[in-house]
């Protein structure tokens, strides 16, 4: 293969007690690529995220982030029973990975929220710095002596320069929850940047906003991308985003992805078509 | 102001209110109530600080802290009694098992360090719940530490329900200011830093803070463990204030008192909880005590109803008042900083441009 992966989904599937949110998905994201993941409204797009950033363990399957596996699961207890999903065989007996949250955005996986997720009570700036405390070196007796100061003094300058690029700069004391909205996925963005990652994974980045903003962010993330070194996995309803933006693009319907390629081809694709017109029988 | 500015009036404050305090004592006769306020109030100040760290600054809403003081004031006691007094003091249990001293620091740091270790193994099951469920299952374990230290079989080491005395106190109110005041200064210092930051980001969005790289587990146990450290020395400083202890004393209606000054002090503010620990204490035990005067004649006329506990009627009314006029506390989650106030007197007495100019600071 000439292009390095580096997110590399295998046959993950996500079973809620009889339900399966996300069945057998396969996808791939190579460096440097933006890639997005779209279909109707309870597809298994959000799932899909919360499962490659921790919050679920999957049901079964394995998540690879740069060749290293960081997520692995089969069937378990109840759940074996219960399984209705394919592949289970293939993972049953193997070590079972499953990390919290914080250890993949560790891993240098960083996420938005598709609900604004900012600490409300912190200002823009300090939003962002608490972000940095993840790459600390310090611990609770050298922190609290300010024997870090080297460390904090640094911590903050980046935060300062994250800001400046992400034209915060102008509203950097005030409550983060005071921004106007497309601000405050701005500074979500630029609060997931400060943790360093290299695979970004936003959750309806243009969620709510109107077409002039939409346009920006279009343009903001194709700048960020280039800027920072990203690669960039999202989900997105909005098509014009979706379609201008994105390197490859996955579908998913029923959890189930059902076409994959470039824009183009997502666009011309009868079975993405149907997924989101409803199927030709209704006539 | 610069920060070099502001700690060089912070410190001549500070020095400022120990001298003050050293001279008003010396003025005052010995027993004085003042003196007594200023004591208990040092003393529930630094547990109301550190429960705030709790409650306030890392969102965990946990009711242990008699708990931890109770360990902390028997470490301190068990520690400390002279050798010579331990055949009288434990004298169902042949002067208990116990028999050396340590310093009185030494003790009060080890009452801390054994409530944080406490907190430590509590807090690996029990820091898996949230809200009410962590304020329930903690509140649990105070009591349950307070019915096993009047438990008969750990007599030689706890004195059982008897009461434990002899031990060495402090006479001068400096004491419980500074050793309060150092263990107040290092939970600001650890609030400022980036761990502090960490657990306000817990409290805010506790999935954020997750998906920003903090390790859920790590500090919440952090601040649980912190937070029952310092509650620890403040129970040992409690049990010099009080020159005996008993395992009753340390009852839930404790930890509802120590709630109640974090409450009304600001949930969220490290000044708020000192000044309302004073205001409280001195409150429920010196300015309405005149209530409890049965025959309280004002010029005459015999003033009705009051009788001995009626302060508590009236005392229960004005926190009432407190919580309604003050939702936020009384501080809300400001700090009061010698800068807010300066500010405060500049837009008061500069005009109008100051007030349109000033206004964004708190």
């Amino acid at each position: 293969m000439s292009k390095e992966h580096v997110l590399k989904v295998e046959n993950i599937t996500m079973q809620f007690g009889g339900v399966i949110a996300v069945d057998n998905m396969n996808l791939e994201v190579n460096k440097g690529e933006i890639v997005s993941l779209i279909g109707p409204n309870g597809a298994g797009k959000t799932t899909a995220f919360n499962v490659i950033t921790g919050v679920y363990a999957p049901t079964n399957g394995a998540v690879y982030y740069k060749d290293k596996m960081i997520i692995q699961n089969f069937p378990q207890g109840k759940m074996k029973k219960l399984y209705r999903g394919e592949n289970a065989d293939e993972y049953t007996g193997r070590h079972v990975l499953a990390p919290t949250p914080d250890r993949i955005t560790r891993l240098g996986i960083a996420r938005t929220f598709q609900n604004i997720r900012l600490f409300k009570s912190q200002t823009v700036f300090e939003n962002i710095l608490i972000a940095k405390h993840m790459l600390r070196t310090s611990n609770i007796f050298t922190a609290t002596f300010r024997l870090n100061a080297k460390e904090e003094i640094q911590m903050r300058e980046e935060s300062e320069k994250l800001l400046k690029i992400m034209d915060l700069e102008d509203v950097r004391d005030e409550l983060a929850t005071s921004l106007p909205y497309g601000k405050q996925r701005h500074l979500e963005i630029a609060r997931a940047l400060a943790t360093k990652p290299e695979l970004l994974l936003l959750d309806e980045p243009a969620a709510g906003m109107n077409p002039q903003e939409t346009l920006e962010l279009t343009q903001f993330i194709g700048r960020i991308r280039d800027e920072f070194g990203l690669t960039i996995f999202m989900i997105e309803h909005h098509m014009d985003l979706v379609m201008e933006i994105s390197d490859r693009i996955y579908v998913l319907d029923f959890g189930k992805p059902i076409a994959e390629g470039v824009p183009e081809e997502i666009r011309n694709n009868p079975r993405v078509i149907e997924a989101y017109l409803g199927g030709a029988q209704d006539e | 102001m610069s920060s070099k500015k502001k700690m060089a009036w912070n410190a001549g404050l500070i020095v400022a209110l120990l001298v003050l305090l050293f001279v008003l004592e010396q003025m005052m006769p010995p027993g004085s109530m003042f003196l007594t306020v200023l004591k208990k109030g040092a003393i529930y100040a630094l547990v109301a600080v550190s429960m705030n760290l709790l409650n306030g600054f890392t969102g965990l809403f946990s009711l242990g802290q008699a708990g931890f003081m109770l360990l902390g004031a028997y470490t301190y006691a068990i520690l400390t009694i002279p050798v010579e007094s331990r055949e009288s003091v434990y004298q169902y249990f042949d002067g208990g098992i116990v028999q050396f001293t340590v310093p009185v620091p030494v003790a009060l740091i080890a009452g801390g360090i054994l409530a944080g270790f406490f907190a430590y193994l509590i807090g690996l099951p029990v820091l898996r719940l949230k809200s009410d469920y962590l304020a329930i299952a903690t509140l649990g374990f105070a009591e349950i530490i307070r019915a096993v230290f009047q438990w008969d079989k750990l007599g030689p080491l706890t004195n059982g329900s008897n009461l434990l005395r002899s031990f060495p106190s402090f006479k001068s109110v400096l004491y419980p200011f500074v050793v309060s005041g150092i263990c107040i200064t290092l939970i600001v210092l650890l609030i400022n830093s980036t761990y502090g930051r960490a657990f306000k980001a817990i409290r805010d969005d506790e999935i954020a803070a997750e998906a920003m790289g903090i390790n859920l587990a790590h500090h919440k146990r952090l601040a649980f463990v912190i937070s029952s450290f310092f509650a620890g020395v403040s129970g040992g400083l409690l049990a010099m204030y009080q020159t005996t202890i008993q395992a009753s004393m340390f009852k839930s209606a404790m930890t509802y008192e120590i709630l109640l000054i974090v409450v009304i002090g600001g949930i969220g503010s490290v000044t708020g909880s000192c000044i309302s620990s004073f205001l409280f204490i001195a409150c429920s035990e010196w300015w309405l005590r005149f209530l409890d005067n049965e025959n309280l004649y004002l010029g005459g006329f015999h003033v009705p109803f009051l009788r001995p506990g009626f302060r508590k009627v009236v005392f229960a009314v004005v926190i009432m008042a407190v919580v309604l006029f003050y939702r936020q506390g009384i501080m809300g989650t400001k700090e009061f900083s010698v800068e807010g106030i300066a500010n405060f007197f500049k837009r008061r007495f500069s005009g109008k441009k100051a007030v349109k100019g000033g206004g964004s600071h708190e």
